[in-house]
């Protein structure tokens, strides 16, 4: 956009994130593999000569390392919450199974001749296992453990999600945000990182057999001392506040909040995916959502008004090529419809019951015609010609361009194929333009931040109203792309601030600006 | 003093040891000679309790073994393991101080006991005593496991095919070195070999395995000269010159050899075997050489014409 950071500008811009997140980053690390080789070192001696337990205990370190990361993850989370605990959990269990392995091939790989002529002198279990078979294993287990480091530095990155910190709040923000310095900031570092810990591993590998016993004792001592580098980032605060990676980072996000409400609070980084959840089970207590999203209802949220106007309106509406509009000309006033139809409060509703309720788009969206009286039987007869409808992949657009197929396919005499599951808004808007779809429901800040994208000076005057926004983007994509945006259907599905129900009405909290005002006296009273 | 009786080792079902009875006596050597998986290593593994015995009784100097904790057992008996088991992570000293260690030994005494063995097997401390076992040649490491296996100066030294690693010339000169070796002129010593050579060279007794049982026990001469059954004879039948030259003694024939003067210059002695003597003579290229007595000091003469008649008239009269 306007003034361009290189990335060591961006770096030393950002140098105290940048070292807290490192920080964390080998905190988590550090931790994991410490609990996975005080769990994994025991029990690969363990099944050493068990052959059935063995077969068992690798088995199940095997399938455990089959569970994508993310995934093992979201199982944590219903089980530890969010934050540090539950990412500490996951990579342990990631790095448990090279440890184990490792550790039962070091130990079963050791010169049998070596064993006996030790139990042949006299020495008895515990020191042939401490001064002959974990030595000689040692270069093994070593490796094992490099293996463990390096898969934990990358898992690590994933912690971000579900708010535990480290180097992928900037890796996850940069693809959030589309900027690549950020994304670098975190993932050059992360890579730096795991290339250090496995050459400083190395080394100790390479120390030969003769200075194992010395490997022995160092390599704990190291990684009890990486392990305290982190503080878990929980603080005392009674008021906690969990975005996504991508709020973080913009100005129409938490940057908004600190700049135009002054507001002051601490913030941990999670994933949209996990983040209603961690705020119905308090582990969060204000919370960056979609305003129309089902788990609003769900998890009985309220959103707080944005009086001082910082989330541009996110109007949906249709977005249709204007050749098809003008071959059509019935099109539009089917399409029209639906203009006005559809409030938040109804949106988040028909979210919730796909969301949630688990009901398919096709029915959520033909009953609700039924009910508004809205829907007529597909017209027979000659078919006017075909209109493909395209949408992201999310349950409101679903929703939505099963409704527009019904108008279409009811109200004229045109068929409709849909397009669905177009990732997100530039595979769609590319779809329209390279005329593969015909029309997709697209938002009106969507349009204007994504796809526009004006300078400051455009923007300002206008973001916070509807209607210059609308106005603005009609212009624009006429002028600029011959798209057409038909009226808006209705809802603003724009980012909104969320609190549970319960404690928003306890603390009399409606707007950021009550909020705000919450958290400053709460200061000074400290 | 090692006395066994009816000893077996059940391994699921199969008797690899079948109830065998021996005796070791007190400073003597014997041998359990046997091809693979005849029960031999089973049986010196039973002495240690590297492996337990499913039946019989094995006193050592008095003691029943079973009685004794195994560590406190095998630390009072020297162990020297097939391909000399040495830990590749401890330095020749190190290795050496296992067991004082285990004993709890002060360092001191340690390090002057292990200095006097190393000297011994002529492996100089100063030059490696620091050195890591794959820094030595295999007669080298077969050294230090056997000062190992010494350094406590236990009274009983079992050997499981201790020259099995090295090749043919090594092990014959480490061979000889042992045989000098005065730290071992003392002790009890149960040996393991396939090797007849080695067997007829270090035993004083012979026990000859098969499948699990003792064919025949003796002195080299008896297993020779005297087998019991087609088993021992035709064990020996490949090398049954070199055998039975190697376990006759001069002194068992003397009275068939002619006198030399007295004031002839003795090259061998009449402990020594007749193939001992044939080799001396080859390699000093002599037609005759002198033979003492160290009982009475007589001399006598031998050439390799005498040692062929006596040798054939020995067997004749056997």
């Amino acid at each position: 956009m306007n003034e361009q950071l290189n990335l060591g500008q961006f770096m030393l811009q950002q140098s105290g994130k940048l070292l807290d997140q490192t920080i964390a980053h080998i905190g988590l690390t550090c931790i994991s593999l410490l609990i996975a080789v005080a769990v994994g070192l025991p029990l690969g001696i363990w099944i050493a000569d068990k052959k059935r337990a063995a077969w068992f205990v690798l088995g199940v370190a095997g399938i455990l390392q089959t569970i994508p990361s993310i995934a093992l993850l979201g199982f944590m989370i219903p089980l530890l919450g969010i934050g540090a605990l539950p990412a500490i959990a996951a990579l342990f269990l990631y790095a448990l199974l090279p440890v184990i392995r490792n550790t039962y091939t070091g130990i079963t790989g050791v010169d049998p001749a070596i064993t006996e002529s030790a139990r042949g002198m006299g020495m008895n279990k515990w020191q042939i296992l401490f001064q002959v078979e974990i030595p000689l294993a040692m270069p093994v287990i070593l490796a094992g453990i490099r293996t463990a480091t390096v898969i934990n530095v990358g898992v690590a990155t994933l912690a971000a999600y579900i708010a535990a910190g480290g180097l992928g709040e900037f890796i996850f923000g940069g693809i959030a945000l589309n900027n690549t310095n950020m994304i670098l900031a975190g993932a050059i570092p992360a890579a730096l990182l795991a290339i250090l810990l496995d050459f400083l591993l190395s080394l100790f590998q390479k120390a030969n057999l003769k200075k194992m016993r010395k490997v022995t004792l160092i390599l704990p001592v190291l990684l009890i001392l990486f392990s305290s580098f982190y503080i878990i980032p929980y603080t005392s605060e009674k008021i906690l506040a969990g975005f996504t990676p991508e709020f973080m980072g913009r100005e129409d996000g938490y940057l908004g909040l600190k700049s135009k409400y002054k507001l002051d609070i601490s913030t941990v980084v999670i994933s949209d995916a996990v983040m209603y959840k961690a705020a119905f089970e308090n582990k969060l207590d204000v919370i960056s959502g979609y305003s129309t999203d089902g788990r609003l209802k769900a998890y009985d949220l309220v959103t707080l008004e944005d009086d001082k106007t910082i989330f541009p309106p996110y109007y949906a509406a249709p977005l249709v090529r204007q050749d098809v509009l003008q071959k059509h000309p019935e099109l539009q006033p089917a399409l029209d419809i639906l203009s006005g139809v559809i409030n938040d409060s109804i949106m988040t509703e028909l979210n919730y019951r796909v969301d949630y309720q688990k009901q398919l788009p096709e029915k959520v969206a033909l009953d609700f015609m039924l009910e508004k009286g809205l829907y007529k039987k597909p017209q027979t007869g000659p078919e006017a010609g075909i209109i493909r409808l395209g949408s992201k992949i999310f349950a409101e657009q679903y929703i939505l361009i099963n409704m527009y197929k019904m108008l279409i396919e009811g109200n004229t005499k045109l068929k409709v194929v849909t397009r669905t599951g177009l990732g997100g808004t530039k595979i769609c808007f590319d779809a329209l333009t390279n005329n593969e779809i015909d029309m997709y429901p697209e938002y009106t800040g969507t349009g204007l931040l994504v796809i526009l994208k004006p300078d400051k000076k455009t923007l300002d005057p206008i973001i916070g109203n509807r209607e210059k926004v609308f106005d603005f983007v009609q212009k624009e994509f006429s002028d600029q792309y011959k798209l057409s945006w038909l009226k808006p259907i209705g809802f603003n599905n724009a980012y909104a601030l969320m609190m549970r129900r319960s404690q928003a009405q306890s603390l009399r909290i409606k707007t950021i600006s009550d909020l705000k005002n919450y958290l400053s006296n709460e200061n000074h009273q400290h | 003093m090692i006395i066994a009786r009816n000893v077996s080792k059940e391994f699921n079902g199969i008797k690899a040891v079948n109830n065998i009875s021996f005796e070791v006596k007190e400073g003597q050597t014997l041998v359990f000679l046997g091809t693979s998986g005849c029960g031999k290593t089973t049986t010196l593994k039973i002495l240690n309790r590297l492996i337990e015995p499913s039946d019989g009784e094995i006193t050592i100097n008095g003691k029943n073994i079973l009685s004794l904790q195994p560590e406190i057992l095998r630390r009072s008996i020297g162990y020297v393991s097939q391909n000399n088991g040495l830990f590749p992570h401890y330095t020749v000293a190190e290795n050496i101080a296992i067991v004082p260690n285990l004993l709890k030994w002060d360092k001191v005494r340690t390090s002057e006991r292990s200095n006097i063995l190393l000297d011994q097997l002529k492996l100089p401390v100063t030059e490696y005593a620091n050195k890591y076992p794959d820094e030595l040649s295999g007669g080298q490491k077969q050294r230090v496991a056997l000062a190992r296996a010494l350094v406590s100066d236990p009274p009983v030294l079992l050997m499981d095919e201790p020259f099995g690693a090295l090749d043919p010339i090594t092990r014959a000169n480490v061979r000889k070195e042992f045989l000098e070796l005065p730290e071992l002129k003392s002790k009890t010593i149960v040996l393991v070999t396939h090797d007849v050579q080695e067997a007829f060279e270090l035993g004083d007794q012979i026990c000859l395995m098969d499948k699990g049982i003792i064919v025949q026990t003796g002195s080299p001469e008896e297993l020779i000269f005297k087998p019991i059954n087609e088993f021992t004879r035709n064990f020996f039948s490949h090398q049954r010159l070199q055998l039975e030259l190697g376990a006759l003694k001069f002194s068992s024939i003397w009275e068939s050899l002619t006198d030399a003067s007295s004031s002839s210059k003795p090259s061998l002695n009449s402990n020594q075997s007749l193939w001992e003597g044939m080799e001396m003579l080859s390699e000093k290229n002599e037609e005759t050489l002198v033979v003492r007595n160290s009982e009475d000091n007589s001399y006598k003469e031998v050439s390799i014409q005498t040692i062929q008649s006596v040798y054939l008239e020995n067997k004749r009269n056997r």
